[in-house]
Protein backbone atom coordinates (compact mmCIF):
# COMPACT_ATOMS: atom_id res chain seq x y z
CA UNK A 1 0.00 0.00 0.00
CA UNK A 2 1.04 3.16 -0.88
CA UNK A 3 0.21 6.79 0.86
CA UNK A 4 1.16 10.02 -0.83
CA UNK A 5 0.29 13.22 1.75
CA UNK A 6 1.88 16.49 2.84
CA UNK A 7 3.98 16.26 6.31
CA UNK A 8 2.76 17.86 9.46
CA UNK A 9 6.08 18.40 11.50
CA UNK A 10 6.37 18.15 15.29
CA UNK A 11 9.45 17.34 17.64
CA UNK A 12 10.62 14.78 20.14
CA UNK A 13 8.54 13.50 22.93
CA UNK A 14 5.00 14.11 21.65
CA UNK A 15 2.92 13.08 24.71
CA UNK A 16 -0.80 12.14 24.09
CA UNK A 17 -1.77 15.01 27.06
CA UNK A 18 -0.60 17.35 24.06
CA UNK A 19 -2.52 14.49 20.94
CA UNK A 20 -5.60 14.23 23.09
CA UNK A 21 -5.93 16.25 26.04
CA UNK A 22 -7.47 14.12 29.14
CA UNK A 23 -10.23 17.36 29.13
CA UNK A 24 -12.28 15.30 26.24
CA UNK A 25 -11.57 12.01 27.57
CA UNK A 26 -15.02 11.89 29.40
CA UNK A 27 -16.17 10.78 25.98
CA UNK A 28 -15.26 7.63 23.52
CA UNK A 29 -16.33 9.61 20.56
CA UNK A 30 -14.25 9.36 17.93
CA UNK A 31 -15.41 11.82 15.94
CA UNK A 32 -15.22 14.34 18.94
CA UNK A 33 -12.07 13.31 19.56
CA UNK A 34 -10.58 14.00 16.55
CA UNK A 35 -11.66 17.46 16.48
CA UNK A 36 -9.07 17.96 19.03
CA UNK A 37 -6.01 16.30 17.89
CA UNK A 38 -3.27 18.02 18.66
CA UNK A 39 -4.94 20.60 19.94
CA UNK A 40 -2.52 21.51 22.46
CA UNK A 41 0.46 21.79 20.39
CA UNK A 42 -1.70 23.50 17.00
CA UNK A 43 -5.16 24.41 18.12
CA UNK A 44 -6.13 24.16 14.05
CA UNK A 45 -4.11 21.20 13.56
CA UNK A 46 -7.80 19.25 13.27
CA UNK A 47 -8.86 21.88 10.72
CA UNK A 48 -6.21 22.51 8.72
CA UNK A 49 -4.94 18.83 7.64
CA UNK A 50 -6.37 17.12 4.47
CA UNK A 51 -7.47 13.51 4.44
CA UNK A 52 -4.14 11.49 3.58
CA UNK A 53 -1.57 14.12 5.29
CA UNK A 54 0.91 12.50 7.20
CA UNK A 55 2.83 13.98 10.49
CA UNK A 56 6.24 13.42 10.88
CA UNK A 57 8.41 13.61 14.29
CA UNK A 58 11.39 13.26 16.66
CA UNK A 59 11.62 10.01 19.24
CA UNK A 60 9.48 8.72 21.55
CA UNK A 61 6.46 10.19 19.74
CA UNK A 62 3.39 9.00 21.94
CA UNK A 63 5.14 9.09 25.48
CA UNK A 64 2.54 9.54 28.54
CA UNK A 65 -0.92 7.74 29.36
CA UNK A 66 -2.06 4.18 27.60
CA UNK A 67 -5.31 6.34 26.30
CA UNK A 68 -5.93 4.78 23.16
CA UNK A 69 -8.21 7.80 21.83
CA UNK A 70 -4.53 9.25 21.04
CA UNK A 71 -4.05 7.14 18.04
CA UNK A 72 -7.82 6.86 17.31
CA UNK A 73 -7.89 10.83 17.36
CA UNK A 74 -5.11 10.69 14.91
CA UNK A 75 -6.31 8.05 12.39
CA UNK A 76 -9.92 9.44 12.62
CA UNK A 77 -8.70 12.87 12.16
CA UNK A 78 -7.48 11.90 8.55
CA UNK A 79 -3.94 11.27 9.09
CA UNK A 80 -2.48 8.01 7.32
CA UNK A 81 0.38 7.73 8.77
CA UNK A 82 2.54 9.06 11.37
CA UNK A 83 6.87 8.50 10.67
CA UNK A 84 9.27 8.98 13.94
CA UNK A 85 12.01 8.89 15.31
CA UNK A 86 10.96 6.16 17.68
CA UNK A 87 7.48 5.81 19.59
CA UNK A 88 6.76 5.11 23.05
CA UNK A 89 5.44 1.74 23.56
CA UNK A 90 2.15 1.71 24.80
CA UNK A 91 1.64 4.24 21.64
CA UNK A 92 3.33 1.67 19.61
CA UNK A 93 0.88 -0.91 20.69
CA UNK A 94 -1.95 0.79 20.85
CA UNK A 95 -1.81 1.77 16.92
CA UNK A 96 -1.27 -1.72 15.05
CA UNK A 97 -4.52 -2.61 17.16
CA UNK A 98 -6.12 -0.03 16.34
CA UNK A 99 -4.91 0.02 12.77
CA UNK A 100 -3.17 3.57 12.55
CA UNK A 101 0.22 2.39 10.23
CA UNK A 102 3.72 3.98 12.08
CA UNK A 103 6.99 3.82 10.75
CA UNK A 104 10.03 4.02 12.46
CA UNK A 105 12.76 6.54 10.02
CA UNK A 106 16.01 7.44 12.12
CA UNK A 107 16.02 10.88 10.25
CA UNK A 108 12.30 11.27 10.83
CA UNK A 109 13.27 14.19 12.64
CA UNK A 110 16.08 16.15 11.16
CA UNK A 111 15.43 15.53 7.40
CA UNK A 112 11.58 15.73 6.36
CA UNK A 113 10.39 19.36 6.42
CA UNK A 114 7.04 20.63 7.31
CA UNK A 115 5.19 20.63 3.93
CA UNK A 116 6.60 18.35 2.30
CA UNK A 117 5.06 16.13 -0.65
CA UNK A 118 6.12 12.49 0.47
CA UNK A 119 5.41 9.33 -1.19
CA UNK A 120 5.57 6.11 1.25
CA UNK A 121 5.37 2.42 0.24
CA UNK A 122 4.06 0.98 3.62
CA UNK A 123 5.11 -2.47 3.19
CA UNK A 124 8.92 -1.78 2.13
CA UNK A 125 9.27 0.84 4.45
CA UNK A 126 10.52 2.88 1.10
CA UNK A 127 9.74 6.93 1.57
CA UNK A 128 10.04 9.26 -0.95
CA UNK A 129 10.68 12.90 -0.39
CA UNK A 130 9.05 14.58 -3.77
CA UNK A 131 9.38 18.28 -2.06
CA UNK A 132 13.58 17.66 -2.01
CA UNK A 133 13.72 14.40 -3.98
CA UNK A 134 15.50 12.47 -1.20
CA UNK A 135 14.69 8.69 -0.40
CA UNK A 136 14.85 6.89 2.82
CA UNK A 137 14.46 3.84 4.00
CA UNK A 138 12.31 2.86 7.42
CA UNK A 139 12.77 0.31 9.45
CA UNK A 140 10.89 -3.04 8.51
CA UNK A 141 7.52 -3.88 10.02
CA UNK A 142 7.92 -6.84 12.65
CA UNK A 143 6.39 -10.01 11.56
CA UNK A 144 4.03 -9.97 13.93
CA UNK A 145 2.74 -6.89 13.37
CA UNK A 146 2.23 -7.39 10.08
CA UNK A 147 0.13 -10.07 10.82
CA UNK A 148 -1.90 -7.77 13.01
CA UNK A 149 -2.46 -5.05 10.55
CA UNK A 150 -2.91 -7.69 7.78
CA UNK A 151 -5.68 -9.14 10.58
CA UNK A 152 -7.11 -5.44 10.16
CA UNK A 153 -5.95 -5.41 13.59
CA UNK A 154 -6.30 -6.74 17.15
CA UNK A 155 -9.75 -7.22 17.44
CA UNK A 156 -10.33 -9.47 14.24
CA UNK A 157 -7.08 -11.31 14.60
CA UNK A 158 -8.69 -12.48 18.29
CA UNK A 159 -11.87 -13.03 17.09
CA UNK A 160 -10.74 -15.65 14.61
CA UNK A 161 -8.76 -17.52 17.99
CA UNK A 162 -11.20 -16.67 20.51
CA UNK A 163 -13.43 -19.69 18.83
CA UNK A 164 -10.07 -21.96 19.70
CA UNK A 165 -8.85 -20.39 22.57
CA UNK A 166 -9.38 -21.26 26.50
CA UNK A 167 -6.90 -20.71 29.31
CA UNK A 168 -3.90 -23.16 29.74
CA UNK B 1 20.68 -19.15 30.95
CA UNK B 2 20.68 -16.77 33.84
CA UNK B 3 17.80 -14.50 33.82
CA UNK B 4 16.68 -11.33 35.15
CA UNK B 5 13.17 -11.29 37.71
CA UNK B 6 11.23 -10.01 34.58
CA UNK B 7 12.56 -12.51 32.43
CA UNK B 8 11.56 -15.52 34.87
CA UNK B 9 8.26 -14.12 35.35
CA UNK B 10 7.90 -13.88 31.94
CA UNK B 11 9.25 -17.52 31.22
CA UNK B 12 6.82 -18.95 33.95
CA UNK B 13 3.84 -17.41 32.38
CA UNK B 14 4.38 -18.35 28.83
CA UNK B 15 5.56 -22.12 29.61
CA UNK B 16 9.29 -21.97 28.52
CA UNK B 17 12.20 -22.51 30.26
CA UNK B 18 13.83 -19.47 29.53
CA UNK B 19 13.24 -16.44 27.30
CA UNK B 20 15.42 -13.89 26.05
CA UNK B 21 15.49 -9.87 25.41
CA UNK B 22 13.50 -9.54 22.22
CA UNK B 23 11.16 -12.35 21.94
CA UNK B 24 7.75 -12.65 21.26
CA UNK B 25 5.91 -14.45 24.34
CA UNK B 26 2.14 -15.51 24.77
CA UNK B 27 1.77 -15.02 28.45
CA UNK B 28 -1.13 -16.05 30.67
CA UNK B 29 -2.05 -13.07 32.73
CA UNK B 30 -2.54 -13.35 36.38
CA UNK B 31 -4.81 -9.91 37.01
CA UNK B 32 -6.27 -7.20 34.19
CA UNK B 33 -8.24 -4.27 34.75
CA UNK B 34 -9.73 -0.76 33.48
CA UNK B 35 -10.91 2.15 34.68
CA UNK B 36 -13.88 4.56 33.57
CA UNK B 37 -11.74 6.20 30.99
CA UNK B 38 -9.91 3.05 29.03
CA UNK B 39 -12.80 0.45 30.50
CA UNK B 40 -15.48 1.81 27.81
CA UNK B 41 -13.46 1.11 24.85
CA UNK B 42 -12.12 -1.97 26.46
CA UNK B 43 -15.88 -3.43 26.69
CA UNK B 44 -16.57 -2.32 22.68
CA UNK B 45 -13.43 -4.58 22.24
CA UNK B 46 -14.63 -7.17 24.36
CA UNK B 47 -17.86 -7.57 22.36
CA UNK B 48 -16.91 -7.01 18.93
CA UNK B 49 -13.82 -9.94 19.45
CA UNK B 50 -16.86 -12.05 20.09
CA UNK B 51 -16.67 -12.30 24.01
CA UNK B 52 -19.38 -13.62 25.74
CA UNK B 53 -17.81 -14.01 29.42
CA UNK B 54 -14.84 -12.70 30.68
CA UNK B 55 -12.31 -15.43 30.85
CA UNK B 56 -12.08 -15.41 34.89
CA UNK B 57 -14.20 -13.18 36.56
CA UNK B 58 -11.96 -13.15 39.37
CA UNK B 59 -9.39 -11.86 37.61
CA UNK B 60 -11.15 -8.95 36.29
CA UNK B 61 -11.17 -5.20 37.84
CA UNK B 62 -13.18 -2.56 36.58
CA UNK B 63 -12.28 0.77 38.75
CA UNK B 64 -14.23 4.21 38.00
CA UNK B 65 -11.66 6.45 39.63
CA UNK B 66 -10.72 9.13 37.29
CA UNK B 67 -13.97 11.11 36.85
CA UNK B 68 -15.67 9.62 39.46
CA UNK B 69 -17.84 10.79 41.26
CA UNK B 70 -19.46 11.88 38.04
CA UNK B 71 -17.57 15.05 37.05
CA UNK B 72 -20.14 16.08 34.27
CA UNK B 73 -23.04 13.97 32.32
CA UNK B 74 -20.53 12.35 29.70
CA UNK B 75 -18.95 11.22 32.28
CA UNK B 76 -21.55 9.58 33.85
CA UNK B 77 -22.37 7.83 30.79
CA UNK B 78 -18.41 6.29 30.78
CA UNK B 79 -19.32 5.43 34.32
CA UNK B 80 -22.59 3.71 33.66
CA UNK B 81 -21.50 1.68 31.00
CA UNK B 82 -18.65 -0.16 33.12
CA UNK B 83 -20.88 -0.55 36.11
CA UNK B 84 -23.69 -2.33 33.63
CA UNK B 85 -20.77 -4.35 31.94
CA UNK B 86 -19.58 -4.89 35.45
CA UNK B 87 -23.43 -6.37 36.85
CA UNK B 88 -24.01 -8.54 33.52
CA UNK B 89 -20.58 -10.11 33.84
CA UNK B 90 -21.17 -10.56 37.83
CA UNK B 91 -17.75 -8.77 38.64
CA UNK B 92 -16.56 -9.14 41.94
CA UNK B 93 -14.45 -6.51 41.80
CA UNK B 94 -16.12 -3.34 40.45
CA UNK B 95 -15.42 -0.70 42.60
CA UNK B 96 -18.72 1.62 43.57
CA UNK B 97 -17.86 5.56 44.39
CA UNK B 98 -17.43 4.94 48.07
CA UNK B 99 -15.56 1.69 47.97
CA UNK B 100 -13.51 3.53 44.75
CA UNK B 101 -9.69 4.21 45.22
CA UNK B 102 -7.17 5.12 42.38
CA UNK B 103 -6.80 1.56 41.10
CA UNK B 104 -2.89 1.41 41.50
CA UNK B 105 -3.69 2.16 45.25
CA UNK B 106 -6.39 0.48 45.54
CA UNK B 107 -5.20 -3.30 43.77
CA UNK B 108 -2.43 -3.91 45.87
CA UNK B 109 -4.27 -2.64 48.99
CA UNK B 110 -7.20 -4.90 48.17
CA UNK B 111 -4.53 -8.07 47.84
CA UNK B 112 -5.86 -8.33 44.09
CA UNK B 113 -2.16 -8.12 42.63
CA UNK B 114 0.36 -9.87 43.25
CA UNK B 115 4.49 -10.75 43.75
CA UNK B 116 5.28 -12.61 40.66
CA UNK B 117 1.94 -12.06 38.46
CA UNK B 118 1.47 -10.97 35.02
CA UNK B 119 -0.83 -7.59 34.92
CA UNK B 120 -1.46 -5.87 32.36
CA UNK B 121 -3.75 -2.17 32.63
CA UNK B 122 -5.31 -0.09 30.52
CA UNK B 123 -3.37 2.28 31.97
CA UNK B 124 -0.17 3.58 32.00
CA UNK B 125 0.77 3.37 35.32
CA UNK B 126 0.15 -0.11 35.81
CA UNK B 127 3.93 -0.56 36.59
CA UNK B 128 3.13 0.19 39.65
CA UNK B 129 3.20 -3.56 41.07
CA UNK B 130 6.41 -4.17 39.71
CA UNK B 131 7.26 -2.52 43.80
CA UNK B 132 5.42 -6.13 44.47
CA UNK B 133 7.94 -8.06 42.35
CA UNK B 134 5.43 -8.79 39.73
CA UNK B 135 6.00 -8.54 35.72
CA UNK B 136 3.06 -5.20 35.33
CA UNK B 137 2.48 -3.04 32.73
CA UNK B 138 0.13 -0.45 31.07
CA UNK B 139 -1.60 -1.45 27.97
CA UNK B 140 -4.27 0.09 25.80
CA UNK B 141 -8.05 -0.39 25.79
CA UNK B 142 -7.72 -3.10 22.55
CA UNK B 143 -5.30 -5.18 24.17
CA UNK B 144 -7.18 -5.01 27.49
CA UNK B 145 -10.41 -5.79 25.83
CA UNK B 146 -9.19 -8.58 24.12
CA UNK B 147 -7.17 -9.97 26.80
CA UNK B 148 -10.47 -9.88 28.85
CA UNK B 149 -11.88 -12.84 26.37
CA UNK B 150 -8.76 -14.88 26.76
CA UNK B 151 -7.20 -13.87 29.69
CA UNK B 152 -3.64 -14.12 27.59
CA UNK B 153 -1.78 -11.58 25.55
CA UNK B 154 2.36 -10.85 23.88
CA UNK B 155 4.86 -9.66 25.19
CA UNK B 156 8.12 -8.76 23.83
CA UNK B 157 10.39 -9.30 26.52
CA UNK B 158 12.21 -6.06 27.26
CA UNK B 159 15.65 -5.66 28.04
CA UNK B 160 16.73 -5.12 31.27
CA UNK B 161 18.32 -2.00 33.27
CA UNK B 162 19.83 -2.13 36.82
CA UNK B 163 19.40 1.16 38.92
CA UNK B 164 21.36 0.71 42.41
CA UNK B 165 20.91 2.98 45.01
CA UNK B 166 23.27 3.05 48.20
CA UNK B 167 24.14 5.24 50.89
CA UNK B 168 22.09 7.29 53.34
CA UNK B 169 19.09 9.03 52.50
CA UNK B 170 18.69 12.50 54.34
CA UNK B 171 15.65 13.42 56.17
CA UNK B 172 12.89 14.76 53.51
CA UNK B 173 14.13 12.76 51.07
CA UNK B 174 12.23 9.69 49.29
CA UNK B 175 10.97 7.51 46.92
CA UNK B 176 9.74 10.25 44.86
CA UNK B 177 13.13 12.07 45.30
CA UNK B 178 14.80 8.80 43.89
CA UNK B 179 13.32 8.13 41.06
CA UNK B 180 12.93 11.87 40.33
CA UNK B 181 16.69 11.55 40.37
CA UNK B 182 16.86 8.64 37.86
CA UNK B 183 14.31 10.20 35.48
CA UNK B 184 15.93 13.48 35.24
CA UNK B 185 19.52 11.57 34.64
CA UNK B 186 18.44 9.09 31.59
CA UNK B 187 15.55 11.35 30.33
CA UNK B 188 11.82 10.70 29.60
CA UNK B 189 12.95 8.00 26.85
CA UNK B 190 16.06 6.65 28.88
CA UNK B 191 14.35 3.14 29.41
CA UNK B 192 12.07 3.10 26.38
CA UNK B 193 10.62 -0.25 26.51
CA UNK B 194 13.04 -1.83 29.26
CA UNK B 195 12.54 -3.12 32.06
CA UNK B 196 13.51 -0.82 35.00
CA UNK B 197 15.31 -2.85 38.11
CA UNK B 198 15.67 -1.31 41.00
CA UNK B 199 18.38 -2.37 43.72
CA UNK B 200 20.72 -1.88 46.54
CA UNK B 201 20.81 -1.38 50.17
CA UNK B 202 18.54 1.70 49.75
CA UNK B 203 15.34 -0.11 47.54
CA UNK B 204 16.16 -2.76 50.26
CA UNK B 205 15.45 -0.92 53.37
CA UNK B 206 12.71 1.16 51.55
CA UNK B 207 9.02 0.72 53.06
CA UNK B 208 6.63 -0.44 50.07
CA UNK B 209 4.52 2.79 49.80
CA UNK B 210 8.13 4.33 48.18
CA UNK B 211 8.35 1.46 46.65
CA UNK B 212 4.98 1.82 44.95
CA UNK B 213 6.16 5.73 44.04
CA UNK B 214 9.66 4.69 42.35
CA UNK B 215 7.83 2.03 40.14
CA UNK B 216 4.94 3.77 39.12
CA UNK B 217 7.12 6.38 37.27
CA UNK B 218 9.04 4.28 35.68
CA UNK B 219 6.62 5.12 33.25
CA UNK B 220 7.92 8.39 32.81
CA UNK B 221 11.11 7.40 32.08
CA UNK B 222 10.03 5.35 28.95
CA UNK B 223 10.07 2.04 30.49
CA UNK B 224 7.94 -1.36 29.79
CA UNK B 225 7.78 -1.85 33.76
CA UNK B 226 9.73 -1.22 37.08
CA UNK B 227 10.45 -4.01 39.15
CA UNK B 228 11.86 -4.79 43.03
CA UNK B 229 12.57 -7.92 44.28
CA UNK B 230 10.44 -9.07 46.42
CA UNK B 231 11.68 -9.51 50.42
CA UNK B 232 10.24 -9.36 54.01
CA UNK B 233 9.42 -6.37 53.47
CA UNK B 234 6.90 -7.46 50.64
CA UNK B 235 6.11 -10.64 52.26
CA UNK B 236 5.01 -8.87 54.93
CA UNK B 237 2.80 -6.34 53.10
CA UNK B 238 1.10 -8.86 50.97
CA UNK B 239 0.67 -11.87 53.25
CA UNK B 240 -3.03 -10.51 55.30
CA UNK B 241 -4.09 -9.21 51.82
CA UNK B 242 -3.53 -12.15 49.37
CA UNK B 243 -6.70 -13.56 47.81
CA UNK B 244 -4.76 -16.33 46.09
CA UNK B 245 -1.40 -18.00 45.88
CA UNK B 246 1.84 -15.94 45.04
CA UNK B 247 5.88 -16.23 44.08
CA UNK B 248 8.70 -14.71 44.87
CA UNK B 249 11.25 -14.39 41.84
CA UNK B 250 14.57 -12.71 41.74
CA UNK B 251 17.40 -11.68 39.37
CA UNK B 252 20.26 -14.59 38.54
CA UNK B 253 23.64 -12.82 39.80
CA UNK B 254 24.97 -13.22 36.42
CA UNK B 255 21.81 -12.02 34.72
CA UNK B 256 22.32 -9.63 31.72
CA UNK B 257 21.54 -5.99 32.04
CA UNK B 258 21.88 -3.29 28.95
CA UNK B 259 23.15 -0.87 31.46
CA UNK B 260 23.57 -0.54 35.36
CA UNK B 261 23.67 2.59 37.22
CA UNK B 262 25.12 2.78 40.73
CA UNK B 263 24.41 5.79 42.83
CA UNK B 264 25.06 6.46 46.16
CA UNK B 265 22.24 9.13 47.53
CA UNK B 266 23.56 10.42 50.61
CA UNK B 267 24.64 14.44 49.15
CA UNK B 268 20.85 13.99 47.63
CA UNK B 269 18.16 16.68 48.35
CA UNK B 270 14.57 16.81 48.00
CA UNK B 271 13.97 17.16 43.91
CA UNK B 272 11.65 18.72 41.55
CA UNK B 273 10.56 18.13 38.13
CA UNK B 274 10.19 21.94 36.55
CA UNK B 275 7.24 22.40 33.37
CA UNK B 276 7.24 20.78 31.27
CA UNK B 277 8.56 17.07 31.81
CA UNK B 278 9.30 14.91 34.53
CA UNK B 279 12.73 14.79 33.56
CA UNK B 280 13.33 18.47 33.73
CA UNK B 281 14.89 17.56 37.68
CA UNK B 282 16.23 20.05 39.90
CA UNK B 283 16.95 19.99 43.49
CA UNK B 284 14.88 21.75 45.81
CA UNK B 285 17.32 24.26 46.82
CA UNK B 286 18.35 25.57 43.65
CA UNK B 287 14.08 26.55 42.78
CA UNK B 288 14.36 29.98 44.11
CA UNK B 289 11.08 32.43 44.82
CA UNK B 290 8.76 30.09 42.31
CA UNK B 291 4.93 31.53 43.95
CA UNK B 292 2.36 28.71 43.45
CA UNK B 293 -1.18 29.10 43.48
CA UNK B 294 -1.84 25.57 44.39
CA UNK B 295 -0.31 22.09 45.87
CA UNK B 296 -1.73 18.96 45.28
CA UNK B 297 -1.23 15.62 47.78
CA UNK B 298 -2.22 12.76 46.32
CA UNK B 299 -2.48 10.33 43.41
CA UNK B 300 -1.30 6.66 42.37
CA UNK B 301 2.46 7.99 43.10
CA UNK B 302 1.80 9.62 46.54
CA UNK B 303 -1.64 8.89 47.94
CA UNK B 304 -1.18 6.22 50.65
CA UNK B 305 -0.95 6.54 54.10
CA UNK B 306 2.94 6.54 54.69
CA UNK B 307 2.45 10.18 52.08
CA UNK B 308 -0.60 11.88 54.11
CA UNK B 309 1.56 10.93 57.14
CA UNK B 310 4.47 13.09 55.86
CA UNK B 311 2.38 15.81 54.61
CA UNK B 312 0.64 15.80 58.25
CA UNK B 313 4.07 16.32 60.01
CA UNK B 314 4.48 19.07 58.07
CA UNK B 315 1.21 20.72 58.11
CA UNK B 316 0.29 20.42 61.78
CA UNK B 317 -0.13 23.63 63.53
CA UNK B 318 0.34 25.13 60.28
CA UNK B 319 -1.79 27.00 57.85
CA UNK B 320 -1.82 26.66 53.77
CA UNK B 321 -0.30 30.34 53.03
CA UNK B 322 -3.33 33.06 52.17
CA UNK B 323 -2.35 32.74 48.59
CA UNK B 324 -2.02 28.97 47.50
CA UNK B 325 -4.97 26.10 47.79
CA UNK B 326 -4.10 22.97 49.35
CA UNK B 327 -6.07 20.20 47.99
CA UNK B 328 -5.38 16.42 49.72
CA UNK B 329 -7.02 13.40 48.13
CA UNK B 330 -6.20 10.02 50.14
CA UNK B 331 -5.44 7.33 47.19
CA UNK B 332 -8.18 4.88 48.75
CA UNK B 333 -11.24 4.52 51.27
CA UNK B 334 -8.78 2.66 54.04
CA UNK B 335 -6.11 5.35 53.72
CA UNK B 336 -9.02 7.69 53.98
CA UNK B 337 -10.07 5.59 56.77
CA UNK B 338 -6.77 5.36 58.61
CA UNK B 339 -6.02 9.05 57.88
CA UNK B 340 -9.11 9.47 60.16
CA UNK B 341 -8.13 6.98 62.63
CA UNK B 342 -4.74 8.78 63.37
CA UNK B 343 -5.97 12.42 63.34
CA UNK B 344 -4.64 13.56 59.95
CA UNK B 345 -7.41 14.73 58.32
CA UNK B 346 -8.19 16.93 61.51
CA UNK B 347 -4.74 18.55 60.86
CA UNK B 348 -5.74 19.50 56.98
CA UNK B 349 -8.57 20.93 57.70
CA UNK B 350 -7.12 23.07 60.85
CA UNK B 351 -4.45 23.79 58.20
CA UNK B 352 -7.28 24.45 55.84
CA UNK B 353 -6.60 22.06 53.32
CA UNK B 354 -9.39 20.69 51.08
CA UNK B 355 -9.79 16.79 51.59
CA UNK B 356 -11.56 15.12 48.54
CA UNK B 357 -13.34 11.70 48.22
CA UNK B 358 -10.32 9.27 46.68
CA UNK B 359 -10.38 10.36 42.96
CA UNK B 360 -7.35 11.09 40.04
CA UNK B 361 -9.56 14.32 40.38
CA UNK B 362 -6.69 17.10 39.49
CA UNK B 363 -3.93 14.87 38.60
CA UNK B 364 -4.89 14.72 35.05
CA UNK B 365 -6.76 17.92 34.81
CA UNK B 366 -9.99 16.15 35.20
CA UNK B 367 -11.77 18.02 38.31
CA UNK B 368 -11.37 18.85 41.47
CA UNK B 369 -8.53 21.78 41.11
CA UNK B 370 -7.81 22.74 37.55
CA UNK B 371 -5.93 25.77 37.03
CA UNK B 372 -6.56 28.17 34.58
CA UNK B 373 -4.06 30.35 32.26
CA UNK B 374 -1.08 31.30 34.21
CA UNK B 375 -1.38 29.01 36.96
CA UNK B 376 1.29 27.26 38.83
CA UNK B 377 0.65 24.32 40.87
CA UNK B 378 3.33 21.92 42.90
CA UNK B 379 2.06 18.48 42.82
CA UNK B 380 2.79 14.58 43.72
CA UNK B 381 1.42 13.05 41.18
CA UNK B 382 3.77 12.08 38.02
CA UNK B 383 3.14 14.06 34.69
CA UNK B 384 3.71 17.81 34.47
CA UNK B 385 2.68 17.92 30.56
CA UNK B 386 1.83 21.05 29.11
CA UNK B 387 -2.16 21.32 29.92
CA UNK B 388 -2.09 18.53 31.87
CA UNK B 389 -3.68 19.94 35.51
CA UNK B 390 -5.51 21.90 33.33
CA UNK B 391 -5.01 25.32 31.08
CA UNK B 392 -2.33 25.16 28.83
CA UNK B 393 -0.59 28.15 29.97
CA UNK B 394 -0.80 26.63 33.34
CA UNK B 395 2.41 24.69 34.71
CA UNK B 396 2.80 21.66 37.59
CA UNK B 397 5.89 21.80 39.32
CA UNK B 398 6.51 17.56 40.56
CA UNK B 399 7.45 16.53 44.15
CA UNK B 400 7.24 14.84 47.10
CA UNK B 401 4.60 15.01 49.94
CA UNK B 402 7.12 16.69 52.19
CA UNK B 403 7.75 19.40 49.74
CA UNK B 404 4.81 19.76 48.34
CA UNK B 405 3.46 20.17 52.03
CA UNK B 406 5.83 22.53 52.47
CA UNK B 407 5.11 24.72 50.00
CA UNK B 408 1.66 25.00 50.48
CA UNK B 409 2.60 26.55 53.78
CA UNK B 410 5.38 28.95 52.24
CA UNK B 411 3.09 29.21 49.42
CA UNK B 412 6.43 29.02 47.06
CA UNK B 413 8.29 25.93 46.29
CA UNK B 414 9.95 25.08 49.23
CA UNK B 415 12.41 23.23 51.60
CA UNK B 416 10.55 21.06 54.54
CA UNK B 417 13.01 22.40 56.83
CA UNK B 418 12.41 26.32 55.53
CA UNK B 419 9.09 25.85 57.21
CA UNK B 420 9.40 23.23 60.32
S1 LIG C 1 -3.74 9.39 39.78
FE1 LIG C 1 -3.14 10.35 37.86
S2 LIG C 1 -1.53 9.11 36.99
FE2 LIG C 1 -2.54 7.91 38.61
S3 LIG C 1 -4.09 6.68 37.54
FE3 LIG C 1 -5.07 8.57 38.20
S4 LIG C 1 -4.85 9.99 36.46
FE4 LIG C 1 -3.42 8.32 36.14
Amino acid sequence: MTIRGKIWKFGNDVDTDVIIPARYLNTSDVKELASHCMEDADPEFARKIARGDIIAAGSNFGCGSSREHAPIAIKEAGISLVIAESFARIFYRNAFNIGLPILELPQAGGAIAQGDDVEVDIETGSITDHTTGLQYQANPIPPFMRELLTAGGLVPYVASRAARTTRR
Amino acid sequence: MPMTIAEKILAAHSGRDDVKPGELVEADLDFVFANDITGPMAIRVFNKAGGKMVFDPQRVALIPDHFVPNKDIPSAIQAKEIREFARQQKLPHYFEVGRMGIEHVLLPEQGLVLPGDVIIGADSHTCTYGALGAFSTGVGSTDLGAAMVTGTTWFRVPESMRFIFSGKLNRWVSGKDLILYTIGRIGVDGARYRAMEFCGPVIEGMQMSDRFTICNMAIEAGAKVGIIAPDAITESYVKNRARRPYRFFSSDPDARYEATYDWDITQMEPQVACPHSPANVHKVSELKDIAIDQAVIGSCTNGRIEDLRVAAKILRGRKVSSTTRCIILPGSPDVYRQALAEGLLQIFIDAEAAVSTPTCGPCLGGYMGVLAAGERAVSTTNRNFIGRMGHVKSEVYLASPAVAAASAVAGRIAHPDEVL
